[in-house]
């Protein structure tokens, strides 16, 4: 059968791709020819923003990514990171934020699915997932749709898959009204000397396609993925792609299966771009050529052209290239697991890709012309007038507060300090049975069952902060991710980014997105962790108004012993409760501001790194000892947030705690402020001078604040009673508003 | 004590049960893969919680259609001990070798929590380690776990004993507002008539290591133990 004719590669044609004049006549420069309509669609993918990272790509090369644990940096499906006994870590974060804007639910879900293709490619078992969500205002009626949609999806493919979903944040803002963000985290384990790369190398091999049928869905995603939202989003529902979790978990099985094998030479999941960017890719990491026939790729549909199949992002789909010879072995195994399993190429030689269908070349490019010679820009940026505006905070106007109770329950029903449980309820975060720390405390826990280790991980962000300040936002998104590592007991050995932003192409966004990757990249230099894998996600704007910049990060911290972990929760009547590091008079950019005040104004809290990683040392050794019993990072809300989280949050019976302060600086800094490197603890009471004597040679703050006990949280302040409310009731407040949104 | 677990297609506690059985029990545990047509001689088997056939259809529903799930009602039916946790006790109404149905949560949403459920029956294989009365924290993680039979049904279940835990408060109450599903009569357990098959909506093997504080679960391997 004849295929049917391509449409003409014209002007109009070349703009629908997402092409610019300029991006075309680059392509026609480097093929000394006009590229025919399949290889044209191919350039477009290859060079959206989304696969080329053509505006971010030379600032990303700022961040530190090496480092001796670091078995495998950027670049490749995920990051890979030695902790020792001949084991790594693999993790990545990715977003998935138009198309969950567009479907909530199988955008959330192939998010889901997509992270974890790119650990189990890797050779690596996936054990845990975490989320980081963000939604507009949650009084809508369309973002509790959102909302209810992400959560299902989420849920529905993790539990089904049995990867536990063991954490993660949502956070709520005006400014994600129209772009709700969706961002994604993988952890795997692997033997280090079992990792798998995306390779198409060994002249001969063959190009082994494996997994779900292509159809015509999410063709063009990455395209779409590169684009603002203009207006109605419903017509785009075909970009989504659809997730079937139940062949992802036979490809991950069936995988996992295959590389115990020599013969896998390479693997790559086919994404973003399909199989467009996993045979170009895996070819120029080799440096050499791929013949593909397109005929024998599976296919869903009837009729489809070279370009659908190129473009398709069906889903649970992988490309592997295996030894010439090898092909029934492989079979064998995919068969077992009833998975499609077929040879559609060659390794060659050329450095070009050659594709046919029906026995008619469609197309014939150097690969390296694709893959490398996306632009890459130098964005102009330009700092943003807003920012005048919001630095101007005149604290002399806030009058100080009579009490605290009020607001002490007006943050804790704030949603974006309220339980979470209603999400992370209808997740499986115990499948695996490796949960040591379960959801809702500062970081999971996650054992390595073939080791004595543990690793914990946690996802940070602030977009508020950054919205203010994103140098100093992204340094605390980094800060705090860390600082919750080790309220939990470990040591952070590496970070994944997730940088959402606006359109690139205004000045004012890529000046936030430069501030932002040079905090990320100040801290992690500091702490001498590297960045080993990670994602940008541009153009989260919608009728020309963008999100507030919002880099997420992830870290994994490193627990030598899997039995020493910390919680965030009080564990004895009778304990003493102190706190590590020093509160200063600060209320800039505080959630007190916003939900009392309405204000998202002032400077964001001061950082002084070298302070703050002497006091997770501290919090570490303090946990390694045996000293702390319990460790909870003050963060939103402040230290009042903190004390009553502690409380109430543990699995057990709540625990009250009375609190007695001497301050002279402003009350409501000193309850309901935000500063930063402070960590609530709990001890037993023998224990006081030995950590006031650790904190002194540290040349650290160390203050013991009260007793843990009774059925009330009760603060005096000089002496005076500023808090006192039946922890019931202080719970009852935190658990109510995601369910009122949820319900 | 031999051990099997089956592996279906979308199983995905197998791997659990297995670490519970092998490593932390030191039991004689082996796969056993779905398409497998015949069963070596085990003293328990084991079909594990998860998603088999991604829940497609019904939970369980297409499971039963497995090439092993013929020598697997044989073997029940010969007395052969059977225990279906999650996903497994879906399979096992399924094909009917214990009675009634597991629908969709009242709530229609997946819970994963760990709660109380009280022990009903200590005169069974799976119970026999503990006493009637006692609370165990189990957790529970399903959309399909409200356990439902007609009236008559549930009569017999309740003459023969054959209902082994039910979804309660801390100390033990039984009420609605501690049924986490909507199943009746807070049903979380049950075993068939000779009570040599036992399903069950809670995960044991998931509060069974003792890396965890909590290790209420192995008292249904225990008793297993005990019992062979």
């Amino acid at each position: 059968m004849p295929l049917p004719p391509s449409p003409p590669v014209n002007i109009e044609n070349i703009e629908s791709l997402g092409l610019t004049l300029g991006e075309f006549e680059r392509i026609q420069d480097l093929l000394g020819r006009n590229p025919n309509w399949t290889e044209l669609a191919i350039f477009s993918v290859m060079w959206s923003e989304h696969c080329s990272y053509k505006s971010s790509k030379i600032l990303l090369k700022t961040l530190p990514t090496e480092g001796p644990r670091v078995v495998q940096g950027p670049g490749e499906n995920a990051g890979v990171v030695d902790i020792g006994d001949g084991m790594v870590a693999v993790f990545k974060i990715e977003s998935h934020n138009h198309p969950s804007f567009i479907e909530p639910f199988q955008g959330a879900a192939t998010g889901v699915g997509g992270i974890l293709r790119d650990i189990f490619t890797m050779g690596a078992r996936p054990i845990a997932l975490l989320n980081s969500l963000r939604f507009g205002d949650p009084d809508e009626p369309h973002t509790r749709y959102l909302l209810k949609g992400v959560v299902s999806g989420i849920s529905s493919y993790g539990n089904c898959v049995g990867v536990p979903n063991v954490g993660g944040e949502i956070n709520f803002d005006f400014c994600y009204d129209n772009n709700n963000l969706v961002n994604v985290f993988c952890l795997g384990v692997a033997q280090k000397d079992r990792i798998f790369l995306g390779k198409a190398s060994g002249i001969g091999n063959s190009v082994l396609y494996v997994g779900s049928k292509t159809g015509r869905d999410g063709i063009k995603g990455a395209s779409m993925a590169s684009a603002s939202f203009e207006s109605s989003t419903e017509e785009m529902r075909p970009t989504v792609q659809v997730g079937d979790p139940f062949t992802e978990k036979l490809l991950i099985e069936a995988c996992l299966e295959a590389m115990q094998h020599d013969w896998v030479v390479g693997i790559q999941d086919m994404g973003a771009a399909g199989l467009t960017s996993s045979s170009f890719e895996m070819a120029d990491r080799s440096g050499t050529g791929i013949e593909l026939d397109l005929s024998k790729v599976p296919m869903r549909e009837t009729g489809m052209t070279p370009f659908e199949i190129l473009l398709s992002e069906s889903q649970e789909r992988m490309l592997f290239v295996i030894e010439n010879g090898r092909e029934d072995e492989a079979k064998k195994i995919f068969d077992k697991w009833d998975l499609d399993a077929v040879v559609i190429g060659k390794v060659t030689d050329t450095g070009i890709m050659r594709m046919t269908m029906e026995g008619e070349e469609v197309v014939n490019l150097p690969i390296d012309t694709v893959v490398e010679s996306a632009p890459q820009l130098v964005r102009p940026t330009k700092k943003p007038s807003y920012l005048d505006a919001v630095d101007n905070l005149n604290v002399k106007l806030i009058p100080e507060l009579e009490r605290g109770d009020g607001i002490l329950k007006l943050l804790l029903k704030s949603v974006n300090i309220a339980d979470k449980s209603w999400a992370y309820k209808q997740y499986d975060h115990m499948v695996g049975i490796n949960t040591l720390v379960l959801p809702g405390s500062d970081a999971a826990v996650i054992r390595v069952k073939e080791s004595q280790k543990a690793l914990a991980i946690s996802v940070d962000g602030n977009s508020r902060y950054c919205h203010l300040n994103p140098f100093r936002g992204a340094q605390i998104a980094v800060a705090e991710c860390f600082r919750n590592i080790a309220c939990s007991g470990g040591v952070p050995i590496g970070l994944t980014n997730c940088l959402n932003f606006g359109n690139p192409e205004k000045p004012e966004i890529m000046w936030q997105f430069e501030q932002a990757v040079a905090g990320i990249g100040n801290v992690c230099n500091y702490f001498n962790v590297p960045i080993v894998s990670g994602n940008v996600s541009l153009y989260n704007e919608t009728k020309g108004k963008s999100i507030y910049p919002t880099p997420i990060v992830a870290a994994v911290g490193l627990l030598e012993d899997q039995t020493k972990h910390c919680t965030q929760w009080f564990k004895n009547p009778g304990d003493r409760i102190g706190l590590l590091g020093l509160t200063l008079e600060e209320i800039g950019g505080t959630e007190y501001l916003e939900s009392y005040l309405d204000l998202c104004q002032g400077s964001v809290p001061a950082l002084d790194i070298q302070y703050e990683r002497k006091i997770q040392e501290l919090c570490i050794d303090l946990i390694q000892e045996d000293i702390a019993l319990s460790a909870h990072d003050c963060a939103d809300g402040g230290l009042a947030v903190a004390l009553a989280e502690a409380c109430f949050t543990g699995p057990g019976e709540s625990l009250g705690a009375t609190i007695n302060l001497y301050a002279s600086i402003r009350n409501d800094a000193l309850l309901f402020g935000e500063s930063q490197s402070r960590i609530v603890i709990s001890y037993s009471p023998d224990k006081k001078d030995i950590i006031e004597e650790k904190a002194k040679n540290a040349g650290l703050d160390f203050s013991d604040l009260g007793t843990v006990g009774g059925t009330d949280l009760t603060v005096n302040l000089n002496d005076k009673e500023f808090i006192k409310e039946k922890i019931s009731t202080l719970e009852e407040v935190w658990r109510e508003p995601l369910q009122r949104y949820g319900g | 004590m031999k051990c099997g677990i089956v592996v279906f297609p979308g199983s995905n506690c197998d791997r659990d049960s297995f670490h519970i059985l092998k490593e932390i029990l030191g039991l004689e545990t082996e796969w056993i893969w779905h398409k497998e047509n015949s069963l070596k001689k085990f003293d328990l088997v084991v079909l594990p919680g998860g998603f088999s056939y991604g829940d497609y259809l019904r939970p369980g529903a297409i499971s039963k259609f497995s090439p092993i799930m013929k020598s697997i009602i044989k073997y029940a039916e010969n007395g052969g001990k059977l225990l279906g946790i999650c996903n497994g006790f879906q399979i096992l109404v399924e094909c009917g070798l214990l009675p009634g149905v597991l629908m969709r949560n009242i709530s229609h949403a997946f819970i994963c929590d760990t709660v109380p459920v009280r022990l009903e029956n200590d005169q069974t294989p799976f119970t026999s380690s503990s006493s009637k009365g006692t609370v165990l924290k189990l957790p529970i993680a399903h959309a399909d776990g409200r356990y439902f039979a007609d009236e008559d049904t549930i009569k017999e279940l309740n003459d023969n004993d054959q209902i082994v835990l039910r979804y309660c408060d801390s100390s033990g109450t039984v009420s609605d507002e501690n049924n986490p599903n909507g199943s009746v009569t807070n049903i979380a357990g049950i075993v068939n008539k000779a009570k040599t098959v036992c399903g069950m909506m809670p995960h044991p093997e998931r509060q069974a290591d003792p890396l965890w504080p909590n290790i209420d679960g192995q008292v249904i391997f225990k008793s297993l133990i005990q019992s062979t």
